[in-house]
């Protein structure tokens, strides 16, 4: 049993490690720039010679994800990564993961879009996360990682999470946080569960039928429209569960903010400067770091908008997060976007810069 | 046959037929004629017989096998169009002690989902394949399928399959057959009793096979759509034999455990 550690390393392998640690019983995906660390390091690792994980390179991102659908059939952990084009392909089997009510953990490390785009770091697929993506009325539990850490935390988050409530987690990371080496504190190894502890963890899973017991079936079709219809209210009753209980942000410097910056990811952090250099100048600007892109911070920013003058949205796309920011107001505060888009990632000089003009729009 | 005949011959013990014990009461939604009845009883008996019904798992296709978890009593997921074997591939990799089988039509099988068959047979899964070949999109109202034959009428070849319009049929067997990854890939037939019991020999060598890790196996059953070909259950039959026959002769075209030459 591998105690907590310390190391250096990149996001993308900290998720790998992380998994294997986690007790994760299956990866299986399909290498894109710029996730794929994730599956070398799992090659790497060779985790079923030790913890008995499977660990298998698909023949497409459609093929890995309708894997992971197999296997969370089961009962298992099971888990894939792609980076946006490669997450589109994903879409149809998200949908019937959320259909299904499986739990399953899929990491979208995003790249510049739309079409092939680039292999830089963005943020344009927030609207396909929290939105849906996949036909049909779905959540995914969105988590943002805005550093190696987080990286290697939100896989116990999110496979916890996706057991609890039955329902697929993304991880929607970016091309920052996957190739940056920090320090990370790796968590302690543990076992995977065993079969017995599948069976009880997850009673309805199809394992073979189970003596004395129905069949159990895994499907997502339903053509009587009557239960299709209650189909979708437990969905939407699980979904209320969740933006009850699992609302989760960081917040730095608010309690006098006049001016907010909302911000996610690896931009929270770069924001976090400019911010700094503000408060140096006695501009009282504080940040809100949704970590839950679904469910979102919406009281959070609902009580924040009663605080301050300005609401300044950044982001690596032409502005996405922002409508949820204006969703979620409770005050008609001005509410402003900074991006950049298509792989480039601004500086804090260029956040400033949009901070001031925002303040200078308001005050003059 | 009145229930007390029944009765008096189940108390007399001289059946010599049943309906398997896997194979439910509920009305099938399959049309008079359609091979898929058949077929469905071959999986519930082999399943029975070889006393497996608490480790199979079966992978339901998108067609007009969509719903064979509402006949057959074991354990069923249903799958995305065409994405049966991956779905499989990660159930038995996960659950390796289980019998794990797809269930799929040609379209399934051979259009949609071309890339995981053809992925999941080369990687050696130990699952085993069903392979429906009617030559037609049954459920959607009887579309060309990839492999309709040569000249063949269906609603969206109104005027026949032309090879230069549409492509040719598609042969996928004898592809999957060149795989070091199967183990044993054979076409059977179900419009004769003696061709039901070759099947049903095909498909027991199949499960069994997936259950030793041999490799994949791949049945396909050429089969009849009655409603789609627009002819009676006879006629289909005959039809089937005629047509279908010829670019999809009967017979082993691998068996790994035999040794047979991999490209017959």
């Amino acid at each position: 049993m591998q105690n907590e550690e310390i190391c250096l390393m990149k996001g993308n392998e900290a998720i790998a490690h992380a998994a294997v640690r986690y007790g994760v019983d299956g990866y299986f995906g399909y290498p894109i720039t710029p996730q794929s660390e994730i599956l070398e390091t799992l090659e790497a690792l060779m985790p079923w010679q030790t913890t008995g994980m499977v660990v298998l390179q698909a023949e497409s991102e459609v093929a890995a994800i309708n894997m992971v659908y197999g296997g969370a059939s089961t009962g298992k952990a099971v888990m894939t990564s792609s980076s946006s084009p490669g997450v589109s392909l994903k879409q149809e089997g998200i949908s019937y993961i959320a259909a299904g009510e499986l739990p399953a953990l899929i990491i979208n490390c995003m790249r510049g879009g739309p079409g092939l785009g680039t292999i830089q770091p963005s943020q344009a697929d927030y609207f396909q996360a929290v939105k849906g993506g996949g036909h049909g009325d779905y959540r995914l539990i969105v988590l943002a990682p805005a550093s190696v850490q987080e990286m290697a935390d939100f896989v116990g988050l999110g496979f916890d999470l996706a057991f609890k409530y039955r329902n697929p987690v993304m991880m929607l990371a970016d091309g920052v946080v996957g190739q940056m080496m920090e320090k990370v504190v790796l968590p302690p190894a543990r076992p995977r569960r065993t079969d017995a502890e599948i069976a009880e963890q997850c009673p309805w899973a199809v394992t073979g039928r189970r003596k004395g017991e129905a069949p159990h079936v895994m499907t997502t079709l339903e053509l009587d429209p009557q239960k299709m219809e209650l189909n979708n209210l437990r969905l939407q009753q699980t979904y209320r569960r969740i933006a009850e209980n699992e609302v989760r942000f960081e917040e730095f410097m608010t309690d006098d903010a006049e001016w907010l910056v909302v911000a996610f990811g690896c931009v929270a952090r770069i924001c976090q400067k400019a911010i700094e250099e503000a408060r140096a100048n006695g501009v009282k600007v504080g940040l809100l770091r949704p970590i839950t892109l679904w469910p979102f911070p919406e009281k959070e920013i609902a009580r924040l908008s009663r605080q301050v003058k300005g609401i300044l949205v950044v982001e690596l796309n032409a502005g996405q997060m922002i409508e949820d920011v204006r969703l979620s107001l409770d005050e008609r505060v001005p509410v402003r976007h900074f991006g950049r888009t298509g792989g480039i990632v601004m500086d804090p000089d260029e956040v400033s810069v949009a901070l001031t003009s925002l303040i200078n729009e308001i005050n003059l | 046959m009145t229930p007390e005949q029944l009765a008096k011959i189940k108390a007399e013990g001289t059946v010599v037929a049943a309906k398997p014990r896997l194979l439910n009461d509920n009305t099938m939604h399959y049309c008079p004629g359609c091979s898929h009845g058949v077929v469905h009883k071959l999986v519930a008996e082999v399943i029975d017989e070889m006393d497996a019904e608490n480790i199979a798992i079966g992978i339901a296709p998108v067609g007009c096998a969509v719903m064979a978890y509402n006949y057959i009593d074991v354990d069923w997921i249903e799958a995305a169009h065409g994405r049966a074997p991956a779905v499989a591939t990660a159930v038995k990799r996960l659950n390796p002690s289980r019998l794990v089988f797809t269930y799929q039509g040609d379209g399934d099988l051979a259009a949609i989902g071309t890339a995981e068959t053809l992925h999941a047979a080369n990687r050696g899964e130990n699952i085993a394949i069903i392979f429906i070949n009617n030559g037609i999109y049954g459920m959607t109202g009887g579309q060309m399928a990839p492999t309709t034959l040569e000249g063949m009428v269906t609603a969206t070849t109104p005027y026949g399959r032309d090879v230069e319009l549409n492509g040719y049929p598609l042969n996928i067997t004898p592809l999957l057959a060149q795989l070091p990854g199967t183990a044993y890939v054979t076409r059977q037939s179900v419009d004769t009793a003696a061709a039901v019991r070759k099947a049903k020999k095909a498909i027991r060598k199949a499960f069994e096979n997936s259950l030793k890790g041999l490799g994949t196996s791949v049945v396909e059953v050429v089969s009849t759509c009655s409603s789609g070909w627009k002819l009676s259950p006879a006629k289909s039959n005959e039809w089937m034999r005629e047509n279908m026959l010829t670019l999809y002769p009967l017979g082993d075209l691998k068996d790994a455990a035999k040794d047979l030459p991999k490209n017959k």
